[in-house]
């Protein structure tokens, strides 16, 4: 559904993305990751057909975004980070003028926006203008605007910051519910809702990309080991020493000791599972095992590292185009 | 097309924003105020014409009144215009509003379109509401007719003079006040070069004069439709509004 190949943008001397290509297939949420100015706003403009890349083409339903700009926004919706809006009109009545700007029919308009305005949770502020709604509701009226004409491809920077928790898992769920019949591209540095409501993830660092693959996947490949936290009731000096004994494990921190109850972080080869072992040598010596518990590395473990690496790999100064 | 969605939220925007209110309100004041002392003033000639045949065998209503308040109305244009103009892109540009209006399936040439004819419509309503002072006249008086719909239609060419110059100064920044004085300088500059031509030798003060906005409407003030005339204001009105077209399009390609 979108083929972007090589794509690089320059401003001025500084290039915001370098040779950057990947592909979402139809139905797929992706997610654009990537610490601020990485590249993610000028890659999703230049799909929305906002601007043009300097060099390379991207493809969105088959439709060139510079050759065949109408074709593209004509099938695309967007949802800019700002989320710029007419503040003077009300909500019903700018969502009425997008609907009929992306010609949705005048026969089924009134019913396509108050359907789209329920989707998003705005239905009680119709009548209100949009510069006196809170940051939640503008980006929801943002994320409306985008979706009344029911577009194939949703291109969407950020869409849940400025959001309450509650509102975030809503519109989370909103996001996820429109996989399958439409294609979605979102940017964010929010990491687990990547982990919650994309398929695939692409993480992107200046101006490159950096990995290209689903949460878990990128998970698994790149933890080196297993972390295990433990609890335990009994002399700290014992367990600690009991579980350092144990084979397999590499290395037992202790985190806390609160009333005489210890708690561990037990790390191990990642293809040895010690957990067995662990719980038969505490309960053996007769303390108490009050928690076990597995801890995976988190995509903020992956970015941090994939982003440090990057930097370690790649001699300064070699951004500069030529 | 999609200019209709385009114009109407043009239009709404000008009334929420009470830009057309403040408008519309100065220009009727003041074309108001031009009216009641070119009309009392023709009153007083008409008082001392009663005794003076002379002076009575000159008087016309027409020449006397509509002719002087058309060149001062298109004064008062000069001063408004830019302001009706100025917010139609700059305002986009500078809340951000055109990313989204950029993306949307409509082609720049339509946005262009509706944004013009909002900015039309409203300076043909403010036209429309001064036929209330020959309305006015006509009660009193034999207006003539001929040249009173020339002068109008001057008006209405010169005016859409000014709102494409309004319009292409507006799509080149995003600051509203630049918009509203570059297009006033250049209405200005446009207004006033027709008077060194008197001095500037015959080939340029010839170009000079035909290069006026000014002397163009003469013509028009005095009953005369004069096809150069004409083309003149047609010709700068699509030429800025071309190039406006221009300035939009250059956002999908410049890099």
């Amino acid at each position: 559904m979108i083929q972007v190949e090589h794509l690089t943008k320059h401003y001025g001397p500084v290039a915001a993305i370098q040779d950057v290509s990947f592909s979402v297939e139809k139905g797929e949420i992706v997610g654009f990751l990537g610490p601020n100015g990485a590249g993610k706003t000028t890659t999703m403009r230049i799909l929305a057909c906002f601007m043009p890349a300097s060099a390379g083409t991207a493809r969105v339903a088959g439709y060139d975004v510079f050759s065949q700009s109408l074709e593209v926004r004509r099938r695309t919706g967007y949802l800019p980070e700002h989320v710029p809006l007419y503040s003077e009109m009300p909500v019903a009545a700018y969502l009425d003028f997008v609907a009929e700007v992306k010609g949705v029919p005048r026969a089924g308009r009134k019913r396509r926006v108050a359907e789209v305005m329920e989707r998003c949770l705005i239905a009680d502020v119709g009548h209100r203008l949009v510069g006196r709604l809170s940051k939640g509701y503008r980006q929801r009226v943002g994320l409306a605007q985008a979706l009344v004409n029911d577009p194939e491809v949703l291109v969407l920077d950020e869409p849940t910051i400025g959001l309450d928790p509650k509102q975030i898992i809503e519109i989370r769920s909103l996001i996820k519910s429109l996989a399958g019949q439409r294609t979605v591209i979102l940017s964010t540095h929010i990491l687990p809702e990547v982990s919650m409501i994309c398929s695939r993830v692409i993480i992107i660092n200046q101006g490159q990309i950096v990995a290209v693959d689903s949460p878990e996947t990128l998970t698994a490949r790149l933890s080196q080991s297993e972390r295990i936290q433990v609890q335990v009731d009994g002399p700290p000096g014992a367990v600690l020493a009991e579980l350092r004994r144990l084979p397999g494990v590499l290395a037992v921190d202790q985190k806390a000791l609160v009333n005489g109850i210890g708690t561990f972080l037990v790390e191990s080869a990642r293809d040895r599972d010690v957990r067995r072992d662990l719980s038969r040598a505490v309960v053996g010596r007769g303390w108490g095992l009050l928690e076990l518990r597995g801890i995976g590395m988190t995509l903020e473990d992956i970015f941090i590292r994939l982003v440090t690496e990057e930097q370690a790999t790649t001699p300064a100064g070699d951004e500069t185009p030529a | 097309m999609r200019t209709w969605p385009i114009f109407k939220k043009e239009i709404r925007l000008y009334f929420t924003s009470a830009v057309a209110y403040v408008v519309f309100t100065i220009f009727l004041l003041i074309s108001g105020y031009f009216f009641y002392s070119i009309f009392a003033f023709f009153n007083l000639m008409s008082m001392q014409s009663a005794m003076n045949p002379a002076l009575a065998r000159d008087l016309n209503v027409t020449e006397g009144v509509m002719r002087p308040l058309f060149s001062n109305i298109s004064v008062v244009m000069l001063l408004l215009m830019p302001i009706l103009t100025m917010r139609l892109f700059a305002e986009e540009k500078k809340s951000g509003t055109i990313e989204l209006l950029l993306t949307y399936p409509v082609r720049d040439g339509e946005v262009l379109l509706g944004k013009y004819a909002a900015a039309a419509v409203l300076y043909l309503a403010m036209l429309g509401a001064t036929a209330l002072y020959p309305g006015i006249l006509a009660s009193f008086a034999r207006l003539e007719w001929g040249p009173l719909l020339t002068g109008y239609l001057g008006l209405v060419l010169m005016g859409s003079t000014f709102l494409a110059i309004g319009v292409l100064a507006s799509s080149l920044t995003e600051n509203q006040i630049v918009a509203a004085v570059a297009t006033f300088g250049v209405l200005l500059i446009f207004w006033v070069i027709g008077w060194s031509a008197d001095f500037a030798g015959p080939v340029w003060g010839k170009l000079l004069s035909h290069l006026s906005l000014l002397e163009h409407f003469d013509g028009f003030a005095k009953g005369v439709i004069d096809t150069k005339d004409v083309i003149y204001y047609v010709n700068f009105t699509i030429l800025c509004l071309f190039l406006t077209l221009r300035s939009l399009e250059s956002n999908r390609w410049r890099g």
